[in-house]
């Protein structure tokens, strides 16, 4: 079997200026985001991000300047932040094109994608000013006249995931929500999985039940522990809402943002070092879950 | 009886939880919508079942969650999926009784506005986050409530985008333009709380919070409200308001 690991540097090297995007996980949780601040400190320039409920992971391209054109559904992160606030900002001073659709329509778009569909048909975006400014297409249906939205499937240059275990080979295990990971990499062309444990093909294949995403899917494999900090990774780690509070205050403006990078991505240089810039282990043993639930029962989360 | 004293966000939440009933499938979002539906199951709805877009199906959390995504909605929960099976099999199966949704901006007919404020789509006043599940839960689930901060700028007679459709222009518009679902039934909000006449669907007020008048929600709102059904809202009962506060938000996440 191919041996498909690669360093975060080597990953993100594959994935040239000007391509479409995609990233798994879901507002706070399972982001790839140390394979995102490899992108950055490579300099990555005008990607197309596809997305559905996308946090501080694409807030965090968009505010390093790596995005020319967003489509998707939503970009926020609850309490931390009611709006994304570089998408907000990007948005508001017309640094980025937007077009929106709704989560179902995305998650359609997707799978539409991933199954070898040009459109799929949905419920959605029927009665709502979304029709219009995207590529949404009423009809009715030839069998039964009912109306219906037809979508346009998305295809990603690359999708960037990131998962609890993975083979050498690019099988993955997902443990806790899928979010829509499984569409999004069988809708990409190169998928590029960082994990939190590497683990034997052997072990995988004692449960296939519990694999989500097959090897022939996947081009390269990143074993990064605590790879998705600040969000959240289902049975490894809670979100950190200290730092997301940071980041979310840094987000504010273009200068604060240019702070932020420079003290945890550009400075840092390498993922350990990002690490201990945001507390090292001391801090992530504070973000350790209780084995039964998955989380940290007792983490302080109010400010 | 004796009322008990509890803040705005506290009275919401105990209002919205009183909309869920037993057995009900309830699709809920961030913020109030996770105090309503943790308290209806704590109280009158035993039988509820929680699913979040995100994936959880049938949760008992113990711990509230900060986003629909957050490993807290998977205590105890039935299923973990995610977003393929929920939309396609739970919301545009048929299968969500009650929806709930937040808001920027509602209009007179409970369209909402999630996208953006002012006329321009490249430059506006205000980017919002987007509709998310919003419109797919307008579209699609049996009855909506939505949560709203009452203020005259964010209850237009219009709204600036309409991301997820209400009852689009009153009447059989909803009807007309080929949607399913069945459209708002009640907007919660820091004043009191709006229903829609059958019908015409026309807004009326059904309550004030304590401590207003009709009036005065009147004032604070940019369309004309049917009053003549005005009721001072229902406060909290104390154990309500206990296990709010108790069990459901003690870090006082969502509470104010």
């Amino acid at each position: 079997m191919k041996n498909k690991v690669l360093t975060l540097a080597q990953a993100a090297a594959l994935v040239p200026s000007g391509k479409s995007l995609s990233i798994g996980g879901f507002t706070s949780q399972r982001h790839p985001t140390a394979l995102l601040r490899e992108l950055i400190r490579q300099k990555i320039r005008d990607l197309v991000i596809y997305y559905h409920s996308a946090g501080s992971d694409v807030d965090l391209l968009i505010g390093a300047g790596c995005v020319r054109r967003l489509e998707g559904a939503y970009l926020a992160d609850g309490v931390f932040a009611p709006v994304a606030p570089n998408f907000r900002r990007f948005a508001e001073s017309q640094r980025v094109e937007i077009v929106d659709y709704s989560n179902a329509a995305m998650m359609a778009r997707f799978t539409a994608g991933a199954m070898g569909l040009p459109f799929l048909p949905t419920r959605s975006m029927l009665g709502t000013d979304m029709m219009a400014e995207s590529k949404t297409i009423a009809m009715n249906c030839p069998f039964s006249g009912e109306s219906l939205a037809l979508v346009p499937a998305v295809r990603t240059d690359f999708c960037l995931l990131h998962v609890q275990q993975a083979t050498a080979n690019g099988l993955l295990r997902i443990e806790g929500q899928e979010f829509l990971d499984v569409q999004q990499a069988l809708a990409a062309t190169t998928v590029i999985a960082s994990c939190e444990e590497l683990v034997d093909e052997a072990v995988l294949r004692k449960e296939p039940e519990r694999n989500r995403i097959p090897a022939f899917a996947v081009h390269a494999v990143v074993p990064v522990p605590f790879g998705a900090h600040p969000h959240g990774v289902h049975n490894r780690y809670d979100y950190d809402p200290e730092h997301l509070r940071l980041f979310s205050a840094a987000a504010q403006s273009d200068a604060a943002f240019a702070a932020y990078l420079e003290r945890f991505v550009f400075g840092p240089g390498s993922h350990d070092a990002y690490l201990q810039a945001v507390g090292g282990t001391e801090r992530l043993a504070q973000l350790r879950p209780d084995a039964g639930l998955g989380y940290n029962p007792g983490l302080r989360r109010a400010p | 009886m004796k009322k008990a004293v509890c803040s705005t966000t506290e009275l919401m939440a105990v209002t919205a939880a009183h909309e869920i009933r037993d057995a009900e499938v309830v699709f809920a979002g961030t913020g109030l919508p996770m105090l309503a539906t943790m308290l209806a199951q704590r109280t009158h709805a035993p039988d509820c079942v929680i699913v979040f877009e995100a994936g959880a199906v049938d949760p008992r959390m113990l711990h509230l969650p900060m986003s629909v995504g957050d490993s807290r909605t998977l205590a105890g929960a039935a299923q973990a999926a995610g977003l393929f099976e929920i939309f396609n099999y739970v919301l545009q199966g048929g299968r969500v009784d009650v929806g709930f949704l937040g808001s920027a901006q509602i209009d007179r007919y409970g369209n909402l506005n999630s996208t953006r404020i002012g006329p321009s789509r490249q430059r506006p006043e205000v980017r919002l986050p987007g509709s998310g599940g919003s419109a797919d839960v307008a579209a699609l689930a049996r009855r909506t409530i939505v949560i709203a901060r009452h203020e005259r700028r964010r209850f237009p007679e219009r709204v600036d985008f309409r991301t997820s459709p209400g009852w689009i222009d009153g009447g059989e518009t909803r009807q007309a333009a080929g949607i399913r679902g069945g459209g708002p039934a009640a907007v919660v909000t820091t004043m009191g709380v709006i229903r829609y006449r059958e019908g015409t669907r026309e807004p009326y007020l059904a309550s004030y919070h304590p401590g207003l008048s009709a009036q005065q929600v009147q004032d604070e709102t940019g369309f004309a409200l049917d009053l003549s059904d005005a009721q001072e809202t229902p406060p909290p009962g104390n154990e309500e308001l206990a296990i709010l506060r108790r069990e459901i938000d003690p870090e006082r996440i969502f509470l104010k």
